[in-house]
């Protein structure tokens, strides 16, 4: 063993090789991306790992491995599991021969996901044991455990981080390469009765499952991560109760000290949930607050625990009004409603109303504990900062080439999941819907058949479209639509840290691989004008946009230009001074955070070190002030 | 008390891309050199094009969770003047405050959003943390002074060190967490970069060790 300062995506990687994990797939997505990176820098020879093209891929090629007896670890998102949810509702029901873990990773907030939706709950309805870790440390330690439960039960467990978990850092213990455990697969042996699935071998599996989820209950309650404990003592006599789980449980110790005199109950397993440990904390308390994220589950089955065995005590939490219904909590909204639940004096601070589920990373104006002053000096206008483009991105460019073509038409702007995203904020402006993965071009497809005259664009990246574009290309083509789709190929899946997919002709084994062509495929589906154009070709791509737009049915614009951040600039531009008249057209329009304009002269200046030499800004200076940019 | 029994909370502030998650890394390493246990929260993911990030550093056995309640940061290591007024309401009464005065002007100051005044952003700084409190690293000098702008962050937490406001952690932990995470093509440079900024500020008798970074 040795301690290693790892994050909690790393510790969890490292935990599923010391478990001897054979097989690990995933599809990138945060908070969860750093476990599949880790274990494809740390992997020994025999450990296969790949980026697959979606998370139902990815989790069917772990199940695979499962059946023939390898130990397989799938990693995502919670909007992943989405994606994956057809497969693993019917694995729940087949099984497994070899351990399988489900690793999702939560977003409370969210910080950067599209809901905020609890794996718990999905854990539940997929009838599936899920562990829920409060630490890397015991992240760490629960992918083992989750393996050898999975083994023993034949049936994927879940493991769910969530962001503080996956993304804190913390020195952990660690196995040494030397003590993985190492497992040899039996392989897969045929056998029909088990490995397809029928109504007859539902109707038996059901009823297990129901039989082995009751036994589980009661086995959990022993489990050494669901703890009951109080504050004052194992003698004391507490009324008072607090559960929670996963990072509000470090919130709720570091509000509670052996002053108050509390019992707390930590829940690791809230499926199923370990009722007669819960009984044994509710025993003799009049009232309970539940301190969760995301969905009361803990809060549901205590009342639901009460309910069964007839016990009078109080159950307060989100369904109360207790805790905040939404966003992600915090060591603060933790402590005021701790203190409001135990009668504590609290603290004179604002009243957690509306609380902003950003309020970690963005305070709001005015909560300063700096002085005991009542009425400290209001604190100045900040600057808002939200993400952007970044200088010299060829994403700016497709967008600025479309929304110049189509000036004065009547248009929809389908966006899509990535960094394209960003193309929403002004001055673009250029991303009329986000749904989901890949959701935007049959979005496109539905408007124009309520709305023909409008000329509909579909933006969609390059993994996206590999992960979920091409099946609504297919529809939108068969089905007549008349429509642009606009892939916008980087060449790697930015958003999440430039994870390979199939169309960059490599593979997390290392492996040069023959790319996936997306002209190919959009021709094989039997579109016929399928164009591609550097955007950074600013008049070649407003021209191309205007011609292509104008065809009929489902035609497409690949717009191709290499990521910048993974790209290093040959030359940056320049402003001449001398012809610059500070009509600031380049900053109202390209929003490029590179031009930085002076706000006495009004004259624009470029920051070098952000400037990639795009050279887009040069080619619509009305002066032609700027140059000396090298298109990448 | 001894330095174990508490923790020291940190919070690194900055902008997407000025490296306040590599900082976090270094002085994480510089207190695990001490014995301490460390745990630290960062913003990765759509935060980091250009927006605000933040990483929280709890060194020490007191600490639980990652994350810093608001009003019990022992000290805030900004990059950028606005974002060390951002974070200010985690920062405790006489807590220390570390920032470069060179501010970061996002787009949307020039396209309709809230202005960038830094008169008056500093000034503020100066009135709620107090000058004894306060540090101010001129980014400009330390540039020139190091011929490049990518040492900015070690020039901070040497500064911080200095003036007392990583706790336990010196300016000797801090260069040999340098010497033991960056490559030697930055080493000298990094060294350097620790024993500039300024000097005379905060409580702390560590500025005495200055003497032993050597130049």
């Amino acid at each position: 063993m040795h301690r290693e300062f790892l994050m909690g995506n790393e510790a969890m990687a490292v935990g599923a090789l010391a478990a001897g994990v054979n097989v690990v797939a995933g599809y990138p997505g945060t908070p969860s991306t750093e476990v599949l990176e880790a274990v494809a820098g740390r992997r020994g020879e025999g450990v296969y790992v790949e980026w697959s093209v979606n998370e139902k891929a990815a989790l069917e090629v772990a199940a695979g491995a499962a059946y023939a007896g390898a130990r397989a670890l799938v990693t995502m998102k919670q909007v992943g599991l989405n994606v994956a949810s057809d497969p693993l509702m019917s694995l729940s029901y087949i099984g497994v021969k070899g351990g399988m873990v489900v690793l999702v990773a939560d977003d409370p907030g969210p910080i950067s996901s599209q809901t905020e939706q609890d794996t718990r709950t999905f854990a539940a309805y997929a009838k599936l044991p899920i562990l829920d870790p409060s630490s890397p440390t015991e992240a760490y330690a629960m992918m083992g455990e989750a393996f050898d439960l999975s083994e023993e039960l034949g049936c994927p467990v879940i493991v769910r981080p969530t962001t503080r978990v996956d993304h804190g850092y913390e020195d952990v213990e660690v196995a040494d390469p030397e003590e993985w455990r190492v497992n040899e697969p039996e392989g897969f042996v045929r056998d029909p009765s088990r490995w397809v699935i029928f109504p007859a071998l539902s109707v038996r599996a059901h009823a297990a499952i129901e039989r082995r989820d009751a036994e589980l209950a009661k086995r959990f309650s022993s489990y050494a991560r669901n703890t009951v404990a109080q504050t004052a003592g194992p003698d004391a006599v507490p009324r008072l109760g607090i559960a929670t789980h996963g990072i509000s449980a470090t919130y709720v110790a570091e509000n509670l000290s052996e002053k108050d005199d509390v019992r707390v109950l930590r829940v690791a397993t809230p499926h199923p949930f370990p009722e007669p440990l819960a009984a044994d904390f509710l025993d003799g308390l009049d009232e309970v607050l539940c301190v969760e994220e995301l969905d009361p589950v803990i809060e549901r089955a205590l009342v639901a625990t009460c309910g069964r065995r007839g016990l009078t005590v109080k159950i307060c939490g989100k369904l109360t009004g207790d805790i905040q219904p939404s966003g992600e909590n915090t060591v603060e909204s933790v402590g005021r409603a701790i203190d409001a639940f135990l009668g504590r004096e609290v603290a004179d601070e604002p009243a957690p109303a509306g609380s902003s589920p950003r309020a970690v990373s963005q305070p709001r104006s005015g909560e300063d504990c700096l002085s005991t002053e009542k009425n400290p000096p209001a604190p100045p206008t900040l600057p808002i900062r939200p993400p952007v483009l970044c200088a010299g991105c060829p994403h700016r460019a497709s967008f600025y080439a479309v929304k110049r073509a189509m000036r004065g038409r009547k248009t929809l702007f389908c966006g899509d999941i990535g960094c394209y995203t960003l193309g929403n904020a002004a001055p673009l402006d250029m991303v009329d819907t986000c749904l989901c993965m890949g959701a935007g071009i049959n979005i496109a497809q539905g408007v124009t058949h309520v709305e023909p005259d409008t000329v509909a664009f579909a933006f969609v990246g390059d993994s996206t479209f590999f992960a979920s574009g091409i099946t609504g290309v297919v529809n939108a083509f068969y089905n007549q639509a008349n429509m642009t789709l606009v892939v916008l190929d980087n060449s790697t899946t930015a958003m999440t840290g430039h994870q390979p997919h199939p169309g960059t002709g490599r593979t997390m084994m290392g492996q040069v691989v023959e790319k996936v062509s997306i002209e190919r495929v959009l021709l094989a589906i039997g579109l016929t004008v399928v164009e591609t154009v550097d955007p950074l070709d600013h008049e070649r791509a407003v021209e191309t946009v205007r011609r292509v737009a104008d065809e009929p049915g489902v035609k497409a614009i690949i717009f191709r230009s290499p990521c910048v951040v993974l790209a290093r600039p040959k030359a940056t531009s320049v402003v001449d001074v001398e012809k610059c008249v500070g009509c600031q057209r380049c900053v109202r329009e390209l929003g490029c955070p590179a031009l930085v304009p002076d706000s006495a002269t009004g004259r624009v200046r470029i920051d070098s070190a952000q400037c990639t030499g795009c050279t887009l800004c040069e080619q619509i200076c009305p002066t032609h002030a700027i140059s000396g940019g090298e298109r990448l | 008390m001894s330095e174990n029994a508490r923790s020291t909370d940190i919070i690194l502030a900055g902008v997407g891309g000025q490296g306040a998650v590599l900082a976090s890394k270094l002085l994480a390493r510089a207190a695990m050199g001490r014995g301490l246990p460390v745990k630290t929260a960062e913003t990765i993911g759509m935060a980091q094009r250009g927006g605000s990030v933040f990483s929280h550093v709890r060194l020490g056995e007191g600490a639980v969770s990652p994350l810093i309640g608001r009003g019990r940061a022992d000290a805030i290591v900004a990059f950028e003047p606005a974002e060390a007024v951002r974070q200010l309401s985690f920062l405790r009464p006489e807590g220390m405050v570390v920032t470069s005065d060179a501010p970061v002007v996002p787009v949307s100051a020039a396209t309709g959003g809230p202005a960038y005044d830094l008169p008056v952003i500093m000034s503020y700084l100066r009135e709620r943390v107090g000058e004894k409190n306060l540090a101010v690293v001129d980014a400009a000098a330390a540039q020139a002074a190091l011929g490049t702008a990518r040492a900015l962050n070690v020039v901070l937490l040497g500064a911080a060190a200095r003036g007392g406001a990583l706790g336990p952690v010196t300016l000797d932990d801090l260069a040999a967490a340098v010497r033991a995470t960056v490559s030697p093509r930055f080493l000298d440079l990094d060294l350097r970069a620790l024993s500039i900024g300024p000097a005379n500020w905060g409580q702390s008798p560590n500025s005495s060790k200055l003497g032993t970074v050597p130049n």
